[in-house]
């Protein structure tokens, strides 16, 4: 097939299930309940690299496993890049993971994001909350190759902006005269002098050429459908539109059923889904 | 605040009006005065009669609602291309939330009671204007509603 998507990701070498030991060199909070870890192998041995919008299965001795995107650089094989928010007594061991601290790894998972089909085109990247960190390894690839894209339209919404992660970074992102990074909130206090709105409502006003375009959504699943839906109605086509969709992971290798979405297996399958293949089950309930 | 004869901005070259009925343009310039505003600026404050339609042709708006626990609330932008105000359109047309300029902002501000009699005289070109301004309240509809679902802190 045309696309990396399409190819199913190699199995892991090691052992599916084993997680290699890794050491945490670093942990940055981000906000009050996240932050950044980057991870260094321990004694060695290392997971395969991971390709943007693929995830690890990051494991807490003792306490358990949770699936990771990669949010770092991924061409930069010596180090794991993970943002990770406290949302339950797994990802809140991580968060406070310190310096030294050991953790296991296992991965990378999924099919990521196909950037080979964003190559000659304009790019779209939408991204809610914690959505940026999938997407930041592919904004990465891209400024690293700038040449081979389009306009670049990076549209981000937080709810507040102490919930904004990355910030420094986002602010080097939107003084570049090569993208646009556009950034909105919920709500704000007298301090915010950007937008403030939901994200999907700076899509009238992004640059692209519809037909020409590729879209990359991460975020709340109301904020990806909406997003989908309004970025089609500007004529990108469905088949261009691509989600990553977020399912409570277990075995991370097509087993368990517990990340079961319609047909497919989302650690599997995705967690980059086609717009197109998956539209009808944005709309399904219970899905 | 400064206000002045309608010199530049037309009607006519705002997103909002486009293809508009000539009528309809002719009628809303007649009717339109530019108001400039300065960041900080006070544009509209709640409970004020709504007697004026903005059209925000550069800068940016805060929408603010106050409560007791946070007297300075934004929850939503407007820039240029993009209108302010329906409460001059709804009984008992009082601003139902404050406006402040957060940057310097040039408007076209329609007097909104003579607009609304316009509308009125002319029911045809009175649909297609709420024609128009109705995808916006229902767009705004729908951002509180995702608003209070809270989707980022899920």
């Amino acid at each position: 097939m045309a696309s990396e998507h399409f190819a199913r990701p190699a199995p892991p070498a090691q052992v599916p299930m084993a997680p290699v030991p890794y050491e945490v060199r670093s942990q940055t909070a981000e906000t009050d309940d996240t932050a950044t870890l980057v991870l260094a192998p321990a004694d060695g041995t290392h997971v395969p690299p991971a390709r943007p919008g693929q995830f690890n299965m990051v494991y807490v001795f003792g306490v358990g496993e949770a699936a990771i995107s990669l949010s770092g650089d991924a061409s930069d094989s010596t180090v794991i890049v993970h943002t990770v928010r406290a949302a339950g007594r797994i990802t809140e061991a991580i968060v406070r993971a310190s310096a030294g601290q050991a953790l296991g790894v296992r991965g990378p998972y999924g099919r990521g994001w196909p950037m080979d089909l964003a190559r000659g085109k304009d790019v779209v990247l939408m991204a809610g909350g914690l959505g940026l960190p999938p997407l930041r390894p592919v904004l990465y690839e891209m400024l690293r190759h700038r040449e081979q894209y389009g306009r670049i339209e990076v549209m981000l919404g937080a709810r507040t902006p102490k919930d904004l992660v990355y910030y420094p970074e986002i602010q080097s992102w939107r003084h570049r005269a090569d993208l646009r990074f556009q950034v909105t909130v919920d709500a704000a206090g007298r301090d915010w002098y950007g937008d403030v709105g939901l994200v999907t409502a700076r899509i009238p006003d992004a640059r692209f050429e519809p037909a020409n375009t590729v879209a990359f959504l991460c975020g709340p699943e109301i904020m990806m459908k909406n997003s989908a839906r309004d970025l089609e109605a500007r004529g990108v086509p469905a088949t261009a539109i691509w989600l990553s969709m977020e399912r409570n992971m277990k075995c991370a290798v097509a087993l368990c059923g517990h990340c079961q979405y319609g047909p497919d297996f989302v650690c599997r399958d995705g967690p980059v889904f086609r717009y197109r293949e998956i539209r009808d089950r944005l709309s399904c309930r219970e899905v | 605040m400064s206000e002045s004869a309608p010199a530049g901005l037309r009607v006519g070259d705002h997103a909002f009006f486009e293809g508009l009925d000539a009528q309809l343009l002719r009628e809303a310039q007649r009717l339109a005065s530019e108001r400039h505003f300065n960041a900080g600026d006070w544009i509209v404050r709640d409970g004020d009669p709504a007697t004026a339609f903005f059209l925000v042709f550069h800068g940016k708006v805060a929408l603010e609602v106050a409560t007791a626990e946070k007297p300075h609330l934004t929850i939503q932008t407007v820039g240029p291309g993009e209108v302010l105000g329906w409460s001059w359109l709804v009984p008992p047309y009082l601003w139902r939330l404050d406006a402040r300029a957060l940057k310097p902002t040039q408007t076209l501000a329609l007097d909104a009671v003579a607009f609304r009699k316009v509308l009125g005289a002319h029911p045809a070109q009175g649909f297609e204007f709420l024609e128009r301004l109705l995808p916006i309240v229902a767009q705004r509809l729908e951002n509180t509603q995702i608003q209070l679902l809270d989707i980022h802190g899920l």
